[in-house]
């Protein structure tokens, strides 16, 4: 039997972003955070794309936690990053819970364009809400941690601290529920949903329940940029945002729980260096990005460590 | 109550089943004891398939009622009639492909443990499978070990030899512990060599475990062999039910169902 060296190996990365952080310059450190944050979103996304469907409309989630967390600063006076966080995630897993009842009578296109509707629903609110910020958004207060306000450069450290925390727990996690019957399911169903039924198993319930997984998930990366950034607006429910991170998905591959996050780096590498060589041609360098990587690793940058991996092992 | 119905665990009274100008049922009236072997014969586009996916509520009557055990489960789901007891197999094998051969396994029993209130789904192994009290994963390769794929375990469903994909397809009928096992087929696509062999370890699993079956068979040496109770239907119609010495000998059952397959034997 092959061993499972997943839990050691997040424990490794994790331990050793920790250390590299103190090391890397500010800016890096910003980049690092916010490609965390989207790899956390994309590894939501992950037991759904296992199950066969994709979600262009997890920017819903993603805003929906953004303000959440903003809110109870702005409302509240609440700052500590951990009930942000918090905030973000029960927000949108209570909304998803929700939507989840329709969503998952929903498959393919129908799935993917219904969870589309809910989020640009969110972005037409937000844009006429004159309370919340209209287009501009919101500033959000300076996160704390246990009551204690970083200064300096330990800001933008102990903001990447906490996602490398968050993230790697969230990696876990979901890596452990990926191995129960029911994190198996998912690609039972995109298998063989039929079967699934004649097993006695539900799919819409499979589905429900990843469904609200990957909302929370995007809940919690929501409130992570939102500190991160210092500023929320509408623009993080627009369907464009939904689409960047498909795109990290597809480029991620479902090969593992790490994959979302290298492909959050690779993209933010790409899209980072794209912006500074061709100031008006960026999305061109992306669309060939994406181009390539859908010809040559259909499965995503992953299958190179994957296929190494398996070769170890 | 009179003692034969406590023995009948199926009835199916007046079902009939059209679609559009073709009639798949016609007036069926069916009734199963506990721990018989019945085989149904007949020839392609006869009813039998209609009367299985029927039972197991993938397709709903026009008119008649189907009670399992006092119950009637008429206007029941699949899954719901899965969870009480009714399983089956398929002509064609189906398999969660790109899952291994053990992992195929594990679905099913997580969701029977679901269903049982102990959390399966998120158990990776340790939660008791109800009845057998054993973990899941010995569950599972006990099941495996019985239908002799044990060999197979860490391998990919899709690349499994026709035999064992439908050897897998209904141990996986076997995790939740049916009482009524329905089999499409069962040595359909499997070599001459292997019938009886395959056929003899599902009948052997199916009794240790308990349960009456139903299986449709084009083979009369297999149904004569493996059978206590023969139906025979033909255009949608029950024209035999007897025991398989005298259904197969039955003039009607002659002339519209074994003709065929007598000359090819």
């Amino acid at each position: 039997m092959t061993r499972d060296h997943t839990y050691k190996i997040v424990l490794a990365v994790m331990a050793a972003l920790l250390v590299a952080g103190f090391f890397l310059p500010n800016w890096a450190k910003f980049l690092l955070t916010i490609a965390l944050c989207k790899g956390l979103l994309v590894l939501g996304l992950l037991p759904l794309m296992r199950t066969g469907l994709v979600s262009f409309g997890h920017a819903l989630y993603y805003c929906l936690g953004a303000y959440a967390a903003g809110g109870i600063g702005i409302g509240w006076g609440i700052s500590d990053v951990f009930l942000m966080i918090l905030a973000g995630g029960v927000a949108a897993a209570a909304l998803s819970f929700v939507f989840g009842f329709l969503l998952s009578r929903y498959r393919g296109i129908f799935f993917g364009l219904l969870s589309l509707s809910f989020s640009m629903i969110l972005y037409g609110v937000l844009v006429k809400s004159e309370s919340l910020g209209s287009t501009d958004g919101f500033n959000v207060v300076q996160f704390t941690l246990f009551g204690v306000r970083p200064e300096g450069d330990m800001v933008r450290y102990s903001m990447l601290a906490v996602c490398v925390l968050v993230s790697g727990l969230a990696a876990l996690a979901l890596h452990r529920y990926l191995g129960t019957p029911l994190g198996l399911l998912g690609r039972a169903i995109r298998d063989n949903e039929i079967r699934v039924e004649y097993m006695g198993g539900s799919a819409r319930y499979a589905i429900h329940v990843s469904y609200v997984i990957s909302a929370t998930f995007a809940g919690m990366a929501g409130a992570l940029v939102g500190s991160a950034v210092g500023h929320i607006d509408p623009e993080m429910a627009y369907w464009t945002q939904s689409g960047e991170f498909v795109f990290i998905a597809i480029l991620a591959g479902t090969g593992s729980v790490l994959a979302p996050f290298l492909g959050a780096i690779v993209f933010g590498i790409i899209h980072s260096y794209a912006f500074d060589l061709a100031p008006n041609a960026w999305q061109m360098i992306l669309g060939t990005s994406l181009f390539l990587i859908i010809v040559f690793l259909p499965h995503g940058v992953w299958s190179l460590f994957g296929k190494r991996l398996r070769a170890q092992g | 109550m009179s003692t034969n119905a406590n023995k009948l665990i199926l009835e199916a009274t007046g079902l009939n089943k059209s679609f559009g100008a073709v009639t798949a049922a016609k007036d069926i009236n069916i009734s199963i004891e506990r721990d018989a072997f019945v085989g149904l014969i007949g020839t392609n586009g006869a009813g039998k398939t209609t009367f299985i996916n029927m039972v197991t509520g993938y397709l709903k009557p026009d008119s008649g009622r189907i009670v399992y055990d006092g119950q009637d489960i008429t206007a029941l789901q699949p899954r719901d009639i899965t969870r009480m007891g009714i399983c089956r197999s398929f002509q064609i094998p189906q398999l969660y492909n790109s899952l291994t051969v053990f992992e195929n396994m594990m679905i099913g029993l997580g969701v029977v443990l679901h269903h049982a209130g102990r959390g399966g789904f998120f158990s990776r192994g340790e939660a008791l499978v109800p009845g057998s009290e054993k973990p899941l994963h010995v569950v599972a390769e006990e099941i495996l070990a019985r239908f002799d794929l044990s060999s197979y375990r860490g391998r990919p469903a899709q690349i499994l030899p026709g035999g064992v994909r439908k050897l897998l397809d209904i141990a996986m009928t076997m995790v939740a512990s049916p009482k009524i096992l329905l089999l499409d087929e069962p040595t359909s696509g499997v070599s001459a060599e292997e019938k009886f062999g395959i056929m003899d370890m599902v009948m052997n699993a199916v009794k240790t475990a308990g349960a009456t079956v139903l299986f449709v068979e084009h083979d009369m040496e297999v149904v004569s062999r493996f059978s206590h109770r023969v139906i025979a239907f033909y255009d949608g119609r029950v024209i035999c039910d007897a025991p398989p010495d005298v259904a197969l000998n039955d003039e009607e059952v002659q002339r519209y169902v074994i003709g065929g397959h007598r000359a090819q034997g």
